[in-house]
């Protein structure tokens, strides 16, 4: 793990040195933006107060202290008592899942087949769905969206910023991993799919045994006809992308990482409300972990779930990232701000709890060469607080997305 | 109001009367933040309170402690009056079947597990009394049952009775798209307003009959529970605790309400900054939910963070709930939290989720802020009632200690973990429902 993230450091302070190649050659007419804070969080070090982050083009020209960073009269400032990286929520189904809760605009799962690993989020995403406004308005700059957590293999999730404009615009991965559950979620009912534990570990197990042939069919005779299926579980199997799997109950955990072994597969663990009893099992698969909703309800599988678990994994080392998960009825959407909020009133230290919906949360998601942080080069994401981003009383008062205010509500 | 008798047992009698029994000596805290919410905040204050009653309180050194208390130093932690939930679910509580859109006779009360893990998380909340209703999924779906949350094993133990020993409660109305369906449901909005109107007429013309045989003429009509619930309505000895959001189904029941006069309280109200004028000529309260997003249903689109602070502007008595298990009453300060960020002013906040809410049912005269003569019901708090940071660290109910964060037990309820919330269910009004 450790020299996995330095790995990544270096990656990106080459990235650096790039980006401030490029700013020598500055284009006329470039877009500045100054941002103060009286306390800066940048995530990639020690809190900057009285802060400065100089935005330029839509990204990140420098960060320091204002004694620093010299703004010119007549430069746009922005002003605020605290200032994050623009917040990741690291799983949601905002933009598939829509506020009005009617048919037309529910495109989170699709329940004809038990599994359906071709069925993109970008085809489904509405990036002007309401929802997404509203995360936005409240800090939320990057979304992992995509297939809910409804049936044994839903689809394919996304990563996409909340700007509001196309899909492929506001992208920053266009198929981020596979949604996956072997929760209760995933039963079928009349038939239709798994109705046991057992038959869903099954069916999977058959799934990407054929997913197998299938490529090994291709590698021998490429002109053998595509399917789109098979396709996109040979991501997995090729270790190209992740299987997001949710799984709360200590077994079903257990199950994943069983399967992850077999094939080799690289998991992300979401949910996960009983992993304080598995925890061994899976510190020693290294896999990242997706943890529910701090104030996700108590009740069924997650009927063991604690409000202390986030600060358990932070204590434990292990690798996460907070959510706001599925919402079938109200809210329709949680804002993953706030459900990091109550994971530092249960124990998690607080910048431990930011970077879970900031710079942890885009190494998870592996976006964190483009957001999570404020450093040189980066997207320009950032969210403005009147107070402690954390207090329910504080307001967010302005959003930056690439350079560009986009939010300027007081929320 | 309604038949709950005292039951004639001694030992039974006992149970039921924590007051005369209970809190034998006195006890003295000193050095607390004291918010009676009633008035303004002590910050180095003593109160002292004993046999399940407020005795007196005030700034440290200017009441007298009886010689005989038991003095704790609190060493600054914040105490304020129990928190008060307008609308709740705890308990698995189900009330009206689907055979009828109207059932003013079935009685929550029926049907409640005060052993489930909702009560023990309800009181680690630092919740004190509760109105623990039957869903939105008729346009009236029964009785509704007040408890104050004491440590009792049976629901007698934690009724709310008034002064002849009746058990307190409301009604359960609501109207907008919950309630809808086949028939018999009503399937548009006009037509829910006709029914509840043909059944208020019904009770109109059984109250008539009541009266003239308790004047002498003629004889009283057979019993009929759901009128009889319904005649209470008429009263104003039950109140009307009525689901509704969009602004014209809020004037809906405030026309109702004017037509028949009965006492409303208004819940959710989603649509309330819109009318918030209407909301206060009618003199009627508002208890709101808060939930994190807009939508989820099209009759909540209209949900934002202000619609306490406009109401508040307006004269309106607003209160908060939890709905509980649409929200969890463990973060339920989270919420008069949330109003403040809205715009509420602090002590209007503070007071949606205690005084207000006591008001609301009829209680404000004994329970929901810190006052000689009142309850001693309590919630005790590591720091301010409106910082996410704040714990809740222990309950009182009418002097007995009901949660304890130190208490390894109470603890496990706080936080959750295996068996925290075992067996729990989900009632909500109509979530999934297709009728």
């Amino acid at each position: 793990m450790s020299c996995i993230v330095r790995w990544h450091s270096l990656l990106a302070h080459a990235m650096r040195s790039a980006a401030l190649l490029a700013l020598l050659a500055l284009p006329v007419g470039a877009q500045e933006l100054f941002v103060r804070a009286r306390t800066l969080h940048t995530m990639a070090g020690p809190i900057i107060a009285d802060g400065v982050v100089h935005v330029r083009d839509g990204v990140i020209a420098k960060v320091g202290h204002r004694s620093q960073i010299a703004i010119p009269s007549g430069a746009r400032v922005l002003d605020a008592a605290e200032v994050t990286p623009g917040l990741i929520d690291a799983h949601s189904v905002v933009g598939l899942a829509g506020w009005l809760n009617v048919p037309h605009d529910q495109d989170q799962v699709e329940r004809s087949a038990p599994m359906q690993p071709e069925l993109r989020a970008i085809d489904a995403f509405h990036s002007r769905e309401p929802l997404v406004g509203w995360v936005r308005s409240l800090g939320v700059t990057t979304l992992h969206t995509g297939h809910a957590p409804l049936a044994l293999i839903s689809g394919q999730t996304m990563i996409v910023k909340t700007r509001g404009r196309t899909a492929e615009e506001d992208s920053l991965r266009e198929l981020a991993m596979i949604a996956g559950c072997l929760g209760d979620d995933a039963r079928g009912e009349g038939g239709k799919g798994p109705g046991t534990r057992a038959k869903r570990v099954a069916l999977l197990r058959q799934e990407l045994l054929g997913a197998q042939a299938y490529l090994a069919a291709r590698e021998k005779d490429p002109s053998k006809p595509r399917e789109l299926k098979k396709e996109a579980l040979a991501l997995l199997l090729r270790r190209e992308r992740p299987l997001l799997l949710t799984a709360h109950r200590a077994n079903d955990i257990l199950n994943a990482l069983r399967l992850a072994q077999e094939f080799s597969l690289e998991i992300v663990l979401d949910g996960a409300s009983e992993i304080a009893q598995v925890l061994p099992q899976v510190r020693a698969a290294g896999c990242g972990v997706i943890l529910h909703p701090t104030m996700m309800r108590h009740r069924g599988e997650t009927e063991s779930a604690s409000l202390e678990t986030a600060a358990l994994l932070h204590r434990e080392g292990i690798r996460f990232a907070l959510q706001s998960g599925y919402e079938s009825y109200v809210p329709k959407t949680r804002v993953v701000l706030w459900e990091a909020a109550m994971a530092a009133a249960y124990g998690l230290p607080r910048e431990a709890a930011l970077a879970a919906i900031t710079s942890d949360a885009a190494r998870l998601l592996r976006i964190e060469a483009r957001v999570g942080s404020l450093e040189v080069g980066k997207d320009a994401d950032l969210a403005l607080f009147d107070g402690d981003p954390f207090e329910t009383t504080s307001h967010v008062i302005g959003v930056v997305i690439d350079g560009e205010l986009v939010s300027e509500v007081v929320r | 109001m309604l038949s709950f008798p005292r039951p004639l047992g001694a030992a039974l009698l006992a149970l039921v009367a924590p007051l005369a029994s209970a809190q034998e000596r006195p006890i003295a805290w000193l050095g607390a933040h004291l918010i009676p919410v009633s008035a303004p905040e002590i910050p180095d204050g003593a109160i002292v309170f004993h046999r399940g009653r407020i005795a007196a309180l005030g700034a440290r050194g200017a009441i007298a402690i009886p010689a005989d208390a038991e003095v704790r130093e609190l060493g600054g932690r914040v105490v304020m009056p129990g928190l008060v939930c307008t609308h709740s679910h705890i308990g698995g509580a189900a009330g009206a079947d689907e055979s009828s859109p109207i059932q003013p006779d079935v009685r929550v009360a029926d049907a409640i597990d005060v052993r489930s893990s909702g009560f023990p998380k309800a009181r680690a909340g630092g919740l004190t009394l509760v109105n623990v209703m039957p869903g939105s999924g008729h346009l009236l779906s029964g009785q509704t049952i007040y408890l104050k949350l004491r440590r009792g094993r049976t629901l007698e133990e934690l009724l709310v009775r008034d002064e002849n020993g009746r058990a307190m409660g409301g009604i359960k109305m609501a109207n907008g798209t919950n309630s809808r369906g086949n028939p018999p449901f009503p399937g548009t909005r006009a037509k829910s307003a006709a029914l509840v109107r043909e059944e208020f007429v019904r009770a109109q013309d059984y109250r008539a009959k009541l009266d003239a045989a308790a004047a002498g003429n003629g004889d009283a009509p057979a019993r009929d529970l759901r009128l009889e619930a319904l005649v209470e309505v008429l009263r104003g000895q039950r109140v009307v605790h009525h689901h509704t959001h969009r602004h014209d189904d809020i004037l809906t029941v405030l026309r109702l309400a004017e037509e028949f006069g009965f006492r409303v309280v208004l819940h959710h109200v989603s649509d309330g900054a819109l009318a918030a004028r209407e909301i206060a000529a009618a003199k009627a309260p508002c208890s709101l939910i808060v939930i994190d997003s807009p939508g989820g249903k099209q009759e909540a689109l209209g949900m934002r963070l202000d619609t306490g602070a406009v109401l508040e502007q307006h004269g309106v008595l607003v209160a908060f709930h939890t709905d509980d298990g649409i929200t969890d009453s463990r973060w339920f300060l989270r919420a008069a939290a949330l109003g403040a960020r809205g715009g509420m002013s602090r002590a209007g906040a503070l007071k949606s989720a205690t005084l207000a809410g006591a008001e609301m049912l009829d209680l404000g005269a004994r329970t929901g802020s810190l006052e000689v003569g009142k309850d001693a019901d309590f919630c005790v708090l590591s720091g301010d009632p409106l910082s996410v940071y704040s714990r809740v660290l222990e309950t009182w109910v009418e002097g007995q200690k009901v949660f304890d964060l130190a208490d390894p037990e109470d603890r496990l309820y706080a936080v959750g973990g295996p068996g925290a919330s075992q067996g729990e269910t989900y009632v909500s009004c109509c979530e999934g429902v297709t009728r």
